[in-house]
């Protein structure tokens, strides 16, 4: 049995020690906000946190991700938290998929640096997004950073 | 006050039989559901009622409004509900918006019309109906209301969900005349409210999926779960036409979690409790495939196949003006190019899924992110060989469609097919690889372009011949003579002036399937010609956008954006050191747009994207803060093709798998986007893809005018030119 903590919630899961982090997730914990883009780290839709850092659950087996602390999008406070607030304000999604690994990476993002500059933006938000979404994602992690609510103009 | 104010509108006489008002009113009332036929109790024990198939009314007032079109990111799950909402004259704020069933829509006698989800035909197509929809249930409401009060209706308006007496000042609630109103006779006559009149439409309401959607609460394709539901991965022949010839299933039974291999004709799917487990079976998984005779085929036979009908003389005209050959012989200067555009995968976020579900009395289920429920409902239909009448379309959120998740239905055909074979609800998810190496590409295609110039440096005639595989012989929609309608879409119709013109087109037959991307043949069309036509504006000593102007005196639209975004982009102010700039025009999907991309240019090749202008006019405007994002979107989406965008071929089969090979533009390298609404308001255009086709030749300009160098084959990084 593979002992996993995710969002507080302690979970014993009886599966491949070798299954990533993503699979066991969305297959065996239901918990489908984490997505699939690529399976090799490349697009972020996967990003969740481990003890407060950003990873690419499709890169960690559950093994490894086992007695550390696993928090999904489904773990913050959406009325609360100032990233998912600043992305209500400045209309961040379109289509959505990409949008949890994209704020889990914003969170993390802020949670090492709260007042990030353009270039750490650019360094850590490497997630994909093909509807296009970028430059509201960049205008929201400088909202949430500097604790603005509305948009500009807004 | 209440006359006038209806004198300013337009009428629309409704006859009252349910005939007439479906053709007149371009809606069906038809038949209410039960819940809503029910007497007026309904609403006393506070279930909602039905005003009609769009519109929903709720005891507390809340209004559902339903979307028979699908939203993938472009935002008509809010904008479909504001055309309605505008003319219910309901309180925004209390709407929520779901999908209308594929079902509801084969039972109903069609009561939602088109599902199909693209040509940006979402708002542009369904506005009338779907205002007319929201007018006839106010007209309803306020009957209902009138009723009541015992006086005529002329003498009540309603606003923010609340009908007013205006003589008397008394008030009803749309919640509590609701169940009143649905039982009403259509009436007579609906008006629409002139543009003036709008109160939401034209207004940037915030979007009713956001919330959810920050939350990571909608359910994707992806997420769909059921109760017993196993997971299947799919590898299909990578050689395009192929067959399955043998696969070996003893070799991966015993392996943890695998429950079945299932074999289609063209297909293996390994089935298992989980999606993880099924995928590293079916990589473990021996198997042979019979390639058809296409197992050889790479791009330099695709390349020859186009340059051949760029030479071949049994070319369709598609549009002839004037003596192009006269004009060209006689003329003082040709100008010639060849162009290349390679095929291009969708490669929306969400890889191709559908769960479904295939009862033993043949009634079957799927959730399907789907640009068309009822091209899924026939697909799915077709794959389990029952009646239409028997399948039932659960449309979930797509991650992102662009064209891809639309006519072509064969994940759904697929996961129908597994799901019969295993007999219990599979959820079918194809590996990225497995979904860039099995799409509908945009068409690689070659073009080249004749030019005829007058010593005073006019175009007096211009000639295009475009070779390449066509779209609709591809889905089976072959025309007999080689022609292919939108082949030569923003060629054969161009707006520009240009005295003498033929486009003509020659169809190359390849084993790569071809379909809608973005924007379809304009993507290409359009680089083709405004690259072009950059290259004789330069070539004679003209200025790009003067040039373009000269040719723009009798399109007056054209002109305007143009004119627009080169005013927005500062065309004549003098750029700082090794910045550069391009501009580029076209008309697709309805409406018209112009862009400007400017560029910085770094000592050692790469180039860095500094913004990007753009001027749009879509007519009429439902929600600007969408219109800025659509043009967010498809920048982004256009400079992943032009930049990077190349899918080739070796052995038959795609070389590239994923986002490794098949790279994607990143936040890193996105450009300022400043989107300027220039809405002529006479008309309606679309939105999702008309930003797209004048980014890849704006960009090239920019590069042309940064090295005094054509780029006359796509992807920008085939030439080493790359962001920095």
């Amino acid at each position: 049995m593979l002992q996993l903590n995710v969002n507080g919630q302690h979970h014993e899961l009886d599966i491949d020690p070798d299954t990533p982090l993503l699979w066991a997730l969305r297959d065996h914990l239901h918990l489908y906000g984490t997505k699939y883009g690529c399976g090799i780290g490349l697009c972020g839709s996967c990003t969740v946190h481990i003890d407060e850092r950003a990873v690419r659950a499709c890169l960690v087996t559950v093994a490894d991700a086992s007695g550390k602390a696993v928090t999904t999008i489904e773990g913050l406070a959406p009325d609360s938290n100032p990233v998912q607030q600043a992305w209500e304000a400045f209309q961040v999604p379109q289509c959505g998929y990409c949008q949890p690994g994209m704020i889990m990476a914003s969170v993390a993002l802020l949670r090492d640096k709260p007042s990030p500059t353009d270039a750490d933006i650019d360094a850590a938000i490497t997630n994909i997004c093909r509807c296009g979404t970028y430059n509201r994602v960049r205008q929201a992690i400088h909202a949430a950073a500097t604790g603005k609510k509305e948009a500009a103009g807004d | 006050m209440t006359d006038a104010f209806r004198l300013t509108r337009r009428a629309f006489l409704v006859r009252s039989t349910a005939a007439g008002a479906g053709l007149l009113l371009g809606f069906h009332l038809p038949a209410r559901r039960k819940l809503a036929a029910a007497p007026v109790a309904g609403a006393d024990a506070g279930r909602p009622v039905e005003v009609n198939a769009w519109i929903e009314i709720h005891a507390d007032d809340s209004v559902l409004i339903r979307v028979a079109r699908s939203e993938m990111g472009q935002g008509i799950f809010t904008a479909l509900p504001m055309l309605v909402a505008e003319e219910l004259d309901c309180d925004w704020s209390r709407v929520r918006a779901e999908y209308a069933s594929a079902n509801e829509n084969r039972r109903r006698d069609n009561v939602y019309r088109s599902m199909s989800t693209g040509g940006s035909r979402s708002v542009r197509d369904s506005q009338d109906y779907l205002r007319m929809a929201g007018a006839a249930a106010r007209e309803l409401l306020i009957g209902a209301a009138a009723n009541r009060w015992e006086v005529p209706a002329e003498e009540c308006r309603a606003a923010d969900s609340v009908i007013t007496h205006i003589p008397t000042g008394r008030t009803l609630r749309f919640g509590a005349v609701a169940a009143a109103a649905a039982q009403r006779k259509l009436p007579e006559l609906v008006f629409l409210k002139e543009p003036d009149e709008w109160h939401l439409l034209g207004t940037p309401v915030r979007r009713l999926d956001v919330p959810d959607k920050i939350a990571g609460k909608p359910v994707f394709g992806a997420d769909v779960n059921l109760p017993g539901m196993l997971h299947a991965a799919i590898r299909a022949c990578p050689v395009f036409g192929g067959r399955l010839k043998r696969h070996d299933a003893a070799a991966i039974a015993r392996r943890r979690g695998v429950v079945q291999v299932v074999a289609l004709d063209n297909a293996v799917a390994v089935v298992a409790e989980s999606w993880w487990q099924a995928q590293q079976a079916l990589l473990a998984l021996p198997v042979e495939w019979d390639e058809a005779g296409n197992g050889a085929v790479a791009d330099a036979d695709i390349r020859a196949s186009l340059e051949t009908g760029l030479a071949a003389d049994n070319a369709v005209v598609m549009a002839e003006h004037g003596k192009p050959d006269s004009a060209l012989q006689s003329s003082a200067r040709q100008i010639e190019a060849t162009f290349y555009a390679p095929y291009l995968a969708h490669a929306t976020m969400e890889p191709m899924t559908c769960t479904a579900a295939v009862r033993k009395d043949g009634r079957v289920e799927v959730w399907v992110p789907t640009q068309n429920a009822s091209a899924s409902l026939g697909a799915a239909a077709r794959a389990a060989g029952v009646d239409p009448l028997l399948v039932e379309v659960h449309n979930t959120q797509l991650g992102g469609g662009f064209g891809r998740r639309g006519t072509s239905q064969d994940f759904t055909e697929q996961a129908v097919r597994i799901a019969k074979q295993v007999g219990r609800p599979v959820k079918l998810l194809w590996s990225r690889e497995e979904d860039t190496q099995h799409d509908f590409y945009r068409p690689a295609s070659m073009a080249r372009l004749t030019a005829a110039v007058n010593d005073k440096g006019h175009l007096t005639s211009l000639h295009v011949r475009v070779a390449a595989p066509s779209i609709l012989t591809s889905l089976g929609m072959k025309a007999e003579d080689g022609s292919d309608p939108i082949a030569l879409q923003g060629l054969a119709d161009t707006f520009y002036a240009v005295p003498n013109l033929r486009t003509d087109y020659v169809l190359r037959t390849l084993h790569v399937p071809v379909g809608f991307w973005r924007s379809v043949n304009h993507s290409q069309n359009a680089y083709f010609r405004e690259h072009f036509i950059d290259q004789v504006a330069r070539e004679t000593g003209q200025d790009p956008y003067r040039f373009r102007l000269g040719l723009l005196e009798e399109a007056p639209k054209q002109r305007a954006v143009l004119q627009a975004c080169a005013d927005k982009a500062g065309w004549d102010k003098p750029l700082p050191e090794n910045t550069f700039r391009g501009i580029a025009v076209e008309t697709s999907y309805g409406s018209h747009c112009a862009q400007v991309v400017e560029i910085r240019v770094g000592n050692d090749g790469t180039f860095r994207l500094l913004r990007v202008v753009c001027a749009i006019d879509p007519g009429y405007v439902v929600n600007p803060d969408t219109i800025a994002a659509q043009v967010e979107s498809a920048v982004t989406y256009g400079l992943t093709a032009a930049l990077f965008g190349d899918i080739t071929i070796r052995n038959g089969r795609v070389q590239q798998g994923n986002f490794n090979d098949y790279p994607m533009l990143t936040l890193r390298q996105m450009p300022v986007v400043e989107t300027h609404i220039v809405a002529s308001g006479d008309f309606w255009g679309g939105m999702g893809e008309p930003p797209l086709p004048p980014l890849a030749p704006a960009l090239c300009n920019a590069l042309y005018a940064a090295t005094g160098k054509p780029v006359h084959s796509l992807p920008l990084s085939a030439h080493g030119l790359r962001p920095a």
